[in-house]
């Protein structure tokens, strides 16, 4: 008895060593991306799907940020950068000495991020200014009245702010995007675990206000349109205006390699600029680069 | 037994069993051995896991977080860019404030159970009011999260008009009903165990049924009950996943029962898969990781204690 669970032990040990070897020695292409935290979800899910295509590639996945990215990048570490910023004029005049060539960019997505209000908020538009008197610390807006909803209508005067956890990218980005360098948020705001979470806490709650990818509406909440500053007319988060860049909280999404990608890494962008690679960026509450519709 | 009828069996046809007892003699030390490793597992995993919480709190116990800072501020702004600012009060007082509200509503409802099932009720209802109790018991935090995120927060918002439905008054009714079948359970049993004479002598001197519950079965079980409680709170104190999706996860002091709160547990849940691994906001929530493990240490070594007072007593 003792005997043959030794012998089935041993056998699933070999197997298990087997498939390693397999694994190892198939994947014989490795391709090595790394930056943007924000982009990370996205790349991983680029990454999955394009393995179960090409089994022969698999992509390494690496997080810690736009400028670790390029840094990487630089080195040799990584074959492509992810960065949800532009490459800044020293980084590229670096990329040029050290690697005699230059950097190469694809934008492959944008990330615009809506503003949610309960479907029964007869609010259509907000401004940046008010967004950042709303969320930020020294900001005093905290009464629905305050942007001209009528008291009465949401069941409470009070401002209910939605965030998302401190420390998620989404949280640093609209941080950055609203309230600008160097501030804090205001303590006292729901903090929603993830994207969807943001959405459905919306959805229940007539008083608040929260943000979160436009991919994430549903029938309950409402989107708002956002203009620069108080007083001018809104613009909605669409495709098309995340695209042109009219939408204020929205950034493009940015690979960059060094000089012109060949090879499975050229195959790879290819594949994730086609409308399959496209449809990821889509499914997870991004701006994909060509209307899908 | 069995090993017996195979003595018999070998010892006329079958070979092959002799060479089975033989090895199942020799394992027999082998055997112990292991039972006992299983035993001893408990501890060390115990052990383990207090100095693996330990040692990724360190860098931020020994320099980086001021300790007064910690316990007394109540601005937790970890991910700042500025000036990260690590105080836990208001955190402390999230899950105070929504421990104290569940066992506000959990230990009446619990001891009112308890006795009802001990003593005023028998036959085929005891049966399936243990049963149904029990499986309430059963059903897992992340299902409980959902009742007070999707139904106990918009009834909420209707009934009260709240602006918010996920706040303290849903975490603690939640809470509650999480903790009210162990203190059912642990209660009916502290009940149980008093003996039969109390209450026939009880009856003899003309007392009535409640009479009997509170001058005499609340004064004997009184450490059982009081441990049954401890055991509840312990329960609340340590959820997670419920109160993070019925709290509203919100930094700051409740004012009233309708405002939304944040525990020390939802915090540590929500932030520790986005800080980065090995920095100070890692550290600092294990740091949170430690004040948790004391308190429930502290309340279980309570219970505990009462619960062995229990026995010494009917000893």
């Amino acid at each position: 008895m003792s005997l043959r669970f030794n012998l089935i032990l041993f056998c699933l040990l070999l197997a298990v060593l087997a498939c390693g070897c397999d694994r190892s020695r198939e994947n014989s292409v490795a391709i090595r991306n790394e930056g943007s935290d924000t982009m990370v979800n996205i790349a991983q899910a680029w990454a999955e799907q394009y393995n179960q295509k090409h089994e022969d590639v698999s992509v390494q996945v690496l997080g810690g940020g736009s400028g670790v990215g390029i840094a990487s990048l630089i080195d040799g570490n990584c074959d492509m950068a992810n960065t949800s910023r532009k490459m800044k004029p020293d980084e590229m005049k670096i990329v040029r000495e050290k690697r005699g060539d230059e950097p190469k960019e694809f934008i492959v997505g944008y990330d615009a991020l809506a503003i949610y209000v309960h479907k029964r908020n007869p609010l259509e538009s907000i401004s940046m200014e008010e967004l950042a008197d709303l969320y930020g610390e020294e900001g005093k807006l905290t009464k629905w009245f305050e942007l001209g909803v009528p008291v009465g209508t949401l069941g409470t005067d009070k401002i209910i702010r939605i965030n998302r956890q401190s420390g998620s990218g989404t949280y640093f980005y609209f941080r950055k995007a609203v309230l600008g360098k160097g501030k804090d948020m205001k303590l006292g705001s729901i903090g929603a675990n993830g994207s969807k979470d943001a959405v459905s806490l919306v959805s229940r709650t007539p008083a608040a206000i929260g943000y979160s990818g436009m991919g994430y509406a549903t029938d309950d909440v409402k989107i708002l349109k956002v203009s620069r500053r108080r007083g001018e007319p809104g613009v909605a988060p669409t495709v098309a205006n995340a695209r042109s860049g009219a939408y204020p909280i929205t950034r493009p999404l940015r690979i960059y390699t060094i000089g012109e990608p060949a090879g499975p890494v050229k195959e790879y962008i290819d594949w994730i600029l086609s409308p399959e690679g496209q449809e990821i960026v889509l499914q997870l509450g991004y701006v994909p680069m060509e209307s899908n519709e | 037994m069995s090993n017996a009828r195979t003595a018999v069996k070998t010892s006329n046809t079958r070979r092959p069993g002799v060479a089975w007892r033989v090895v199942l003699d020799r394992a027999e030390p082998l055997i112990e051995w292991i039972i006992r490793l299983c035993g001893w597992s408990a501890i060390f995993f115990v052990f383990a896991i207090f100095f693996f919480v330990f040692w990724e709190a360190v860098p931020a116990l020994f320099g980086g977080v001021n300790l007064i800072e910690f316990f007394t501020s109540t601005r937790w702004q970890p991910s700042s860019e500025v000036r990260p600012e690590y105080g836990i009060l208001a955190l402390l007082v999230g899950t105070v404030s929504v421990t104290a509200l569940a066992m506000a509503i959990a230990v009446p409802l619990g001891l009112g159970a308890a006795v009802f099932i001990s003593e005023f009720c028998s036959g085929k209802l005891k049966e399936i009011l243990k049963i149904v109790i029990e499986l309430l018991a059963a059903i897992p935090s992340i299902v409980w999260g959902f009742v007070g995120y999707m139904v106990l927060g918009p009834i909420i918002i209707w009934a009260t008009g709240a602006a918010v439905g996920v706040n303290l008054l849903n975490g603690g009714i939640i809470l509650a009903l999480m903790s009210v079948p162990i203190i059912v359970s642990v209660g009916e049993d502290a009940l149980k165990a008093v003996p039969d004479s109390y209450r026939e002598a009880a009856l003899s001197l003309g007392a009535s049924r409640w009479e009997i519950v509170y001058r005499v079965l609340f004064p004997a079980a009184k450490n059982g009950l009081l441990a049954a409680v401890l055991l509840g709170v312990g329960r609340a104190i340590g959820e997670t996943m419920a109160v993070l999706m019925c709290t509203g996860h919100a930094v700051q002091i409740p004012h009233g029962l309708l405002d939304p709160i944040c525990t020390l547990t939802a915090t540590i849940a929500s932030e520790l898969g986005e800080s980065v691994s090995g920095g100070m906001h890692y550290s600092v929530l294990f740091m949170i990781g430690l004040v948790l493990f004391l308190i429930t240490f502290a309340v279980n070594l309570a219970a505990d204690l009462v619960v062995k007072g229990v026995r010494n007593e009917q000893r």
